[in-house]
């Protein structure tokens, strides 16, 4: 190759990746460019703060919001606990090249990958259909109780969905606790579990924290897993008891934009409601990211 | 080893031990004694098993996967290795000051009194108490009186080391193990070191690894030399460095190798 | 020696308890209660994936045992030509019409439809983007392209789905002159969306992990940067970069509200991008709301679960082992 053809090469293979990193800048800005465009002058008070009203065509989101969060944050108390654990069994207590945590890994990364959809499936197959109607059995309820979609159980499927996410990053956490504070702390006299609590784990909290705003961030916009196990269009009530069903922004959307009777009338608060559940999911991503970059400068700091 | 009865008693003392990571073997049947209230310097190159030794006297190597002994380590006659022993016992009674002072991030004074909490004292005067008895012994009162509940991470390279010790002490050790103390340090933090560990030795009994043959020789009444896993000599000190017996020994203190 | 009479003098501190003191026994078995539990804890991954297993395929055995369930959904029907009448597709997915046909083969073609347009264009973005990124990109753009992927990552499929369907249905159909706005391109592409951040992180995460002493060696024999790129470290994470791939392949066949959004969800078969699609996942989300439960078309939906479950996690399998491979290759090469 002559040096001439070497830098022309070169430069279209620079300029190709270029316009690959280009395009997908560009196609995050249409979005959001899109959405906020059309979206920002619907989101008033009143659009956040009132029910729905007129058949969908007026009024606000309210107990969509409510739902969202409602469910996430059931489903944040249940996830935290076992996701974090778990790490710290893999990271803490599990002996060196133990099969059990090889498998354990093994699981999180395939559970990681199941689809939403089948998590769904999961949910109303498990949950609803098996641990449900059990319990309606053992507890003497003569009408269906807990064998029927709701909040409890469409948060349960999503904790098992967020799961790998909190244990992915409650682990990167544990490592980057120094393994001389773990020492110290055993040289001193403290059992292992005194040590977990008392060094490791408050160490390791911007990171865990990160991985339940990522988490929570994940579990608010999945709209698959829910299909079946509780969200509904739209309640008068909001809900009120662990079976009840509940309303959300990302059915909502969904509902909204392929069933809606009139496209053109309801879409300025389709949008709207678009723009904030983009705002909630991007504002808990910013969160993560703040509390990883100052924990990270922190740490690097420190050394 | 010293058989004259006015002589001080071992307060911790190896038998035969060798240690083996896997298969490797880290220390060969070391036999030493750690005589009561007196420094025992643990001298030699890099990789000779002198750490090695220092961490199995507070079962500090448990932690290493794979690590496994054979022979016997007695404290006050008792072996640590029996099953009558609680490892965190043990510890309480056999503490340890890291070659890299390790703070937790937290205050000074969590630091000092951590040991303290989690051996279950609760009492807020009886911790304050033994926080200012920890840190006058490790000379720091003075330097951090005033600002006790700032984080330990604020303090000097010297400040943290000396702290570590404090808190080392907090909880009432009868043997101090130190590894390399003041080999991250300067000259004068070094020295404040050194003074203190001249100051240890009337209620505790120490080893301390060190690289540092001045060290060594300034604060230690026994020096132990090892090479390649083994024990070649261990005496008092003033005979290690003038007239040891063996040859290794004599080209080691004269910085032929290491 | 006389051990005794030196204890005797000097010995101020107790000696160790000959046995185990209660207080030792007791913190010994509090330790124990609590690593146990906490072993107990990290079971909870694998009893989840197995319960998956186990509950979706519950639901869809029905099909193999139930003799109303097999007359009407039976092998054969769900993957064979079936006869119908002359000029009558032989394929078809109507499982509520008077006579429910249950092809899936409609259904493959659907996904393999979306899930091809979403590869073919999310590839080259994904893995070219990466390129840039670990090769090309002055510092101040990598450290803009990174949480640009993180957003992308971060905004939810049903978003994804909304916008394919009111702006990019528009948007195709003017250009490339389809017939119906929603079809296979458009939620192609919206897939696209989202398993760009998937192939570009791990893409770029295969390309960093190649040791830097592989680019100087490169670099100091007189080749250009691009020529080490493309040469060197290129081929040194293609296996991490095919697993990037296969991660994104295994996404875009999962994904469920893009496609279910933007696709049409027609039952043809045909090879037109422009047709409507109808997809697996799609399928299961559009029908489960008004199947009674237990009849054959619940089972199906659960039988389609099943499906879905095993070529993501064989495609999850092949991707791993690649990881693994690649840095195993990279980290015992650079020692």
């Amino acid at each position: 190759m002559t040096p001439g053809t070497r830098r022309a090469v070169g430069f279209a293979l620079t300029s190709l990746t270029g316009l690959a990193a280009f395009i997908i800048i560009a196609m995050l800005a249409i979005i959001l460019f899109n959405v906020v465009e059309n979206g920002a002058g619907g989101v008033t008070w009143t659009f956040l703060s009132q029910p729905p009203s007129d058949g969908m065509m007026g009024g606000g989101i309210f107990p969509a919001i409510f739902g969202t969060a409602a469910l996430t944050l059931l489903m944040t108390v249940a996830v935290m606990p076992v996701g974090v654990l778990t790490a710290v069994y893999l990271h803490e207590y599990a002996p060196p090249h133990s099969l059990f945590a090889r498998i354990v890994r093994v699981a999180v990364v395939n559970l990681a990958g199941v689809p939403s959809i089948v998590f769904g499936l999961f949910g109303l197959g498990f949950f609803i259909l098996f641990v449900g109607q059990g319990m309606d059995r053992a507890l003497g309820h003569e009408e269906m109780y807990w064998a029927q979609p709701g909040i409890l159980w469409a948060s349960l499927t999503l904790a098992v969905l967020t799961l790998p996410v909190v244990i992915v990053s409650t682990e990167e956490a544990l490592r980057a606790v120094p393994m001389d504070h773990r020492t110290a702390s055993l040289a001193l006299g403290a059992t292992q579990s005194q040590t977990l609590g008392r060094v490791v784990l408050p160490g390791a909290l911007p990171g865990i924290l990160t991985g339940a705003v990522l988490a929570i961030s994940r579990g608010a916009g999945e709209v698959a897993p829910i299909l079946f196990t509780g969200a509904a269009y739209f309640l008068p009530d909001l809900p009120s008891h662990l079976n009840s069903q509940f309303m959300h922004l990302g059915y909502h959307t969904y509902v909204m934009a392929t069933q809606s009777p009139d496209v053109e009338a309801t879409r300025p608060l389709l949008y709207s409601t678009v723009l904030v559940l983009l705002l909630l999911t991007f504002a808990l991503n910013l969160v993560a990211v703040i509390i990883r970059t100052r924990t990270r400068r922190k740490a690097a700091g420190a050394h | 080893m010293s058989l004259n009865p006015n002589a001080p008693r071992p307060k911790m003392e190896a038998r035969e031990l060798t240690l083996r990571y896997g298969t490797k073997a880290a220390i060969q049947k070391v036999s030493l004694a750690i005589l009561d209230r007196r420094v025992t310097a643990l001298i030699g190159p890099s990789g000779c098993g002198k750490s090695t030794f220092l961490r199995a006297l507070n079962r500090m190597n448990d932690l290493i996967p794979g690590a496994n002994h054979t022979g016997t380590i007695l404290l006050d006659d008792m072996d640590i290795h029996d099953r009558s022993v609680d490892v965190v016992d043990l510890r309480r009674r056999v503490g340890m000051v890291f070659q890299k002072s390790n703070p937790f991030p937290k205050s000074i004074f969590e630091n000092v009194a951590y040991g303290l909490r989690v051996g279950g004292m609760k009492d807020k005067a009886a911790l304050e108490q033994r926080v200012e008895k920890s840190l006058r012994g490790a000379a720091l009162w003075d330097e951090v009186k005033d600002r006790l509940h700032e984080s330990a991470l604020g303090l000097s390279g010297g400040q943290q080391q000396r702290l570590c010790i404090a808190r080392a002490m907090a909880v009432e050790p009868q043997v101090l193990l130190m590894d390399e103390p003041a080999s991250a340090l300067d000259p004068i933090a070094t020295a404040k070191i050194e003074e203190l560990i001249h100051e240890l030795k009337a209620t505790y009994t120490i080893a301390i690894v060190t690289h540092n043959m001045q060290q060594a020789a300034r604060v230690s009444d026994r020096t132990a030399f090892f090479y390649m896993g083994e024990l070649v000599e261990c005496g008092a000190t003033e005979q290690i460095f003038t007239n040891p017996r063996e040859k290794r020994t004599e080209d080691y203190v004269t910085g032929k190798f290491g | 020696m006389d051990r005794h009479a030196i204890m005797e003098q000097g010995l101020t501190q107790p000696l160790i308890a000959p046995a185990l003191s209660p207080a030792a026994r007791r913190r010994q078995l509090r330790e124990k209660v609590i690593a146990g539990f906490i072993t107990l804890m990290a079971f909870t991954g694998i009893a989840a994936l197995i319960l998956i297993i186990i509950f979706v395929a519950k639901e869809a055995l029905a099909l193999f045992t139930e003799p109303e369930a097999r007359h009407e959904a039976s092998l054969s029907k769900m993957f064979l030509a079936q006869d119908v009448a002359p000029g009558k597709p032989p394929f078809r997915w109507q499982p509520v019409s008077k006579i429910p046909k249950v092809s899936m083969i409609p259904l493959f073609v659907g996904t393999l439809k979306t899930t091809a347009v979403s590869m073919l264009v999310a590839v080259p973005l994904g893995v070219f983007g990466a390129l840039f990124a670990a090769e090309f990109a002055p510092r101040r753009l990598r450290e803009l392209l990174k949480p640009v992927i993180e957003l992308l990552a971060g905004i939810p499929s049903v978003v994804l789905g909304f916008f394919a369907l009111m702006v990019m249905s528009t948007v195709v159909k003017e250009a490339l002159g389809f017939d119906r706005p929603l079809n296979a391109m458009v939620a192609g592409l919206g897939l696209a969306l989202a398993i760009v951040p998937v192939i570009f992180t791990v893409s770029e995460d295969a390309l960093t992990a190649v040791p830097r002493s592989y680019r100087e060696a490169s670099l100091a024999l007189g080749a250009t940067p691009w020529e080490t790129a493309w040469k060197v470290v290129l081929p040194a994470a293609a296996p991490g970069i095919l697993a990037a791939c296969v991660l994104g392949f295994g996404r875009a066949i999962g994904e469920t509200m893009i496609v279910l959004m933007a696709s049409g969800n027609a039952d043809v078969i045909s090879w037109s991008l422009g047709d409507s699609a109808r997809s697996l996942s799609a399928t299961i989300a559009a029908e489960m709301g008004e199947v009674v439960v237990g009849s054959p078309h619940y089972s199906l939906l659960f039988f389609i679960g099943v499906q879905l479950f095993i070529f993501t996690f064989v495609l999850n399998l092949m991707a791993s082992t690649w990881t693994k491979r690649v840095i195993r290759k990279l980290t015992g090469g650079a020692a």
